[in-house]
């Protein structure tokens, strides 16, 4: 029994093109299932965590069905048969500089959102 | 399925970096500059907020930081102009965990000084310096900076709280200036070790206190090799001119339609020389009036002109951020500049007339130049003939190949 993570397309390149990777052993959360990942592929972990070894904020990490933002994090617990995937939010395909364009509005008056200061 | 073209790069050739939202482009040309060759997008969906080249110690090296909404921030180089890019399994740039930090975006990409060119410089968001010392193999931040006592207090701007300019001085090795928003000017005479305020006399008139200790919003500061203690500001509301490195400033905003923009850049071989990009208010922040003008000084800010030969003169409500403008380094001078709206427009005479070099890109942030084949800086000089006329103390050329390069294109540019 193992626990197998699936890797998105963007990071397969750092999985040597695996989209599927089985860990043996003895993972008992997902945040030791990912470490034992990072040890394999080291070039997935800066990619989905951050230095602080937080879960990047545009990046989802799933156990079984349930997203763990809502089940404890990187301590939701894993057995030998769990699945985990990692998968890119739909929140992080906006850049968001996008969200500052100028805007005119019916007046023809620009009115500037958010924009760089 | 974006497919990336190349370009083919030759020693002569003048380069633009551009940078966008959704990834970088590389436009080349013949020192004449009238026909671009466009390479890219590379890193297509990151967006690309700091490009840079790097000619020292016979590298002929493109730098680039991409940042993922989704993957985050890696810095990448290219020794093939953008063949092939690094992509390092580890971030080479990272806040050491006790900071409780991590990396949002790299802002900028400096080379150091000439005759050191192992040391390359980074500034990011959250506010921070990040030092190269083995031609950008490894970094370390800059504690002297992280760890200053205002530091805990700086507030962001719109655009994060990002170190955005850096500012090695070339013939003080102990000196470099960097420039944060919303924080200030802050210099370094000890080598980076310790840093203090360089913005007194810069005003801060989004605050209750004009003239803070700190808070000031600077968006670009430019410096002349050639007379490193004299540097010019643009500010968050405010153009500024200090001739003693940073101690005092005084306002230059005489004649131009605001005194609000991003966008600065110097001659390469005029110290007196400035481009700026005037944008309306820190509301509208679009060109005044419709107009596309960038504005040239010619005598170090004591009058202005506007330049609008080949630049649309209505409905053009263009943004030019804080690094979307850059300076060649031939003769005449070429000066770009990119847009919000995804145009890049470039003069090969020292400004006095512009032309449309690319449309329909994302937008763009940052636009940077490079002569292939030249040495980085070049030496100080005596007195040499300005382009338009007169005496002036310049920066020359050096002497030898690259020079012979140089007036080629030079001769080659006047001849089209």
């Amino acid at each position: 029994m193992a626990v197998l993570i699936y890797i998105p397309a963007y990071l397969q390149p750092f999985t040597g093109g695996r989209a599927r990777v089985e860990l043996a052993g003895s993972a008992t959360t997902v945040g030791e299932a990912l470490a034992a990942l990072w040890s394999a592929y080291p070039g997935v972990r800066d990619r989905v965590v951050n230095e602080q070894g937080e879960v990047r904020e545009h990046v989802n990490v799933f156990a079984g069905r349930e997203s763990i933002r809502f089940t404890g994090g990187l301590a939701t617990p894993v057995s030998d048969s769990s699945e985990i995937s990692i998968i890119p939010a739909v929140s992080g395909g906006s850049e968001r500089a996008y969200t500052r364009q100028t805007i005119l509005n019916p007046s023809g008056i620009a009115r500037a959102e958010e924009w760089p200061g | 399925m974006v497919t990336t073209r190349s370009v083919s790069v030759k020693d002569g050739n003048v380069l633009l970096l551009v940078g966008t939202t959704k990834g970088a482009f590389l436009l080349r040309a013949t020192g004449a500059r009238s026909r671009w060759e466009v390479g890219g997008p590379y890193f297509p969906g990151h967006s690309v907020y700091a490009v840079a080249y790097d000619g020292r110690g016979g590298r002929r090296r493109l730098w680039a930081s991409t940042t993922s909404m989704h993957w985050g921030a890696v810095l990448r180089s290219s020794d093939d102009f953008g063949r092939s890019w690094t992509n390092p399994e580890s971030a080479t740039i990272k806040f050491p965990p006790e900071t409780g930090a991590s990396l949002k975006q790299i802002w900028q990409i400096q080379p150091g000084r000439a005759d050191d060119p192992e040391t390359l410089y980074c500034g990011v968001d959250p506010a921070a310096l990040f030092e190269s010392h083995d031609g950008g193999e490894t970094w370390t931040l800059n504690r002297g900076l992280y760890d200053h006592p205002h530091r805990p207090r700086w507030q962001p701007g719109g655009g994060g709280l990002c170190l955005h300019t850096i500012l090695p001085d070339p013939q003080n090795r102990s000196r470099m200036t960097v420039a944060v928003s919303a924080a200030g000017a802050y210099r370094s005479d000890d080598g980076g070790r310790s840093w203090r305020t360089a913005h007194r006399g810069v005003r801060a008139q989004f605050l209750p206190d004009q003239h803070p200790e700190f808070g000031q919003c600077v968006h670009k500061i430019v410096q002349h090799p050639s007379r490193p203690d004299r540097l010019f500001l643009q500010n968050h509301f405010g153009l500024y001119r200090s001739d003693n490195a940073g101690d005092s400033w005084d306002d230059i905003a005489r004649t131009v339609p605001s005194d609000f923009g991003f966008a600065m850049a110097i001659h390469p071989h005029d110290p007196d020389t400035v481009y700026i990009l005037p944008l309306e208010s820190d509301q509208f922040r679009c060109t005044p009036e419709g107009k596309l003008r960038v504005y040239r000084t010619r005598n170090g800010g004591g009058s202005w002109e506007p330049l609008t030969r080949g630049l649309p003169q209505k409905n053009a409500l263009e943004t030019v951020l804080r690094d979307a403008m850059a300076v060649d380094t031939l003769t005449p001078a070429g000066v770009y500049f990119g847009t919000r709206s995804g145009r890049v427009y470039g003069s090969r005479d020292d400004g006095n007339s512009w032309s449309l070099i690319l449309e329909g890109l994302p937008p763009v942030v940052c636009v940077k130049a490079a002569v292939i084949g030249e040495p980085q800086r070049a030496s100080i000089a005596g007195p040499r003939r300005h382009p338009r006329g007169g005496k002036r103390k310049v920066t020359a050329p050096r002497r030898g190949a690259a020079g012979s390069t140089r007036r080629r294109a030079a001769r080659s540019g006047r001849k089209k």
